[in-house]
């Protein structure tokens, strides 16, 4: 059993228009180590400076990780990862 | 194009002036890919600010499983200028990531209350680049819209046209 990933259109140029793959860590940052080894370039759109991105919002089982310990922030087989960009502006 | 039934449109205003001085945001969600937007979301401005909007982190993860179990996708996404025109700021262009949504903006600087116009017009974002699109207002959705619509190129609205009905 792998852990889901929820893709917004906005990436899905980088896993070929897949609303879903599969991924593997311990952690989301490794999550997104991963990710990137399959689909190269994503984790420049949702890391920046070793964090999410500000305007990125990502959750494990419904848990925004800002919450939960960021990027360190432990996953299990059969969690669910969303990733959302914000909808925010001025 | 942006076409959208009469009862939205005046639903979207309506929260922008009741929200005014702050700034208002929600979405229209609406099939996938049928380009109409039906179901009105008005959301939470988490900013709570007269010059910045972003719906709250656990509303906007809500609205998209949401908008995924209905098998819809955000067809709007709108907010309100409360003291600037109704196009898009920098701010706005840069942080829009919604590729295929129509992005309205109403601007409530004259007419945050019941006489005043109100501008209410519709942008693509795509990679920076903003292009703006008619709107067109119809009364309801029907097979050939193209029979109600009342095309206006981006214009003033007001109350008094409504009361013209």
């Amino acid at each position: 059993m792998a852990i889901e990933v929820r893709i917004p259109t906005i990436l899905r140029t980088f896993t070929d228009g897949e609303r879903a793959v599969d991924g593997k860590g311990d952690t989301v940052a490794e999550l997104i180590e991963q990710l990137e080894a399959n689909h190269a370039g994503i984790k420049e759109r949702i890391v920046e400076d070793g964090v999410v991105r500000r305007f990125i919002n990502v959750y494990v089982n419904d848990e925004d990780i800002r919450f939960t310990g960021g990027l360190e922030t432990a996953i299990t087989d059969g969690d669910t990862v969303v990733i959302l960009p914000a909808v925010a502006g001025g | 194009m942006l076409t959208i039934d009469r009862a939205t449109r005046d639903a979207i205003v309506e929260h922008a002036r009741r929200d005014h001085p702050d700034e208002a945001c929600g979405v229209v969600a609406g099939p996938a890919g049928s380009d109409r937007p039906a179901r009105h979301v008005p959301m939470l401005n988490a900013a709570m600010s007269p010059t910045f909007y972003e719906f709250d982190s656990g509303d906007l993860l809500k609205l998209y499983r949401e908008m995924d179990d209905n098998d819809e996708e955000p067809v709007v996404i709108y907010h309100s200028h409360t003291s600037t025109e109704a196009y898009p700021s920098r701010t706005d262009i840069s942080l829009a990531q919604e590729p295929d949504a129509h992005y309205v903006l109403v601007s409530t600087r004259d007419g945050a209350h019941e006489s005043g116009p109100v501008d209410f017009r519709s942008y693509r974002i795509v990679d920076g680049e903003v292009s703006e699109e008619e709107v067109a207002v119809v009364e309801r959705y029907d097979h050939d819209t193209t029979q109600t619509a009342t095309t206006q190129t981006p214009t003033t609205q007001t109350q008094t046209e409504k009361a013209a009905d």
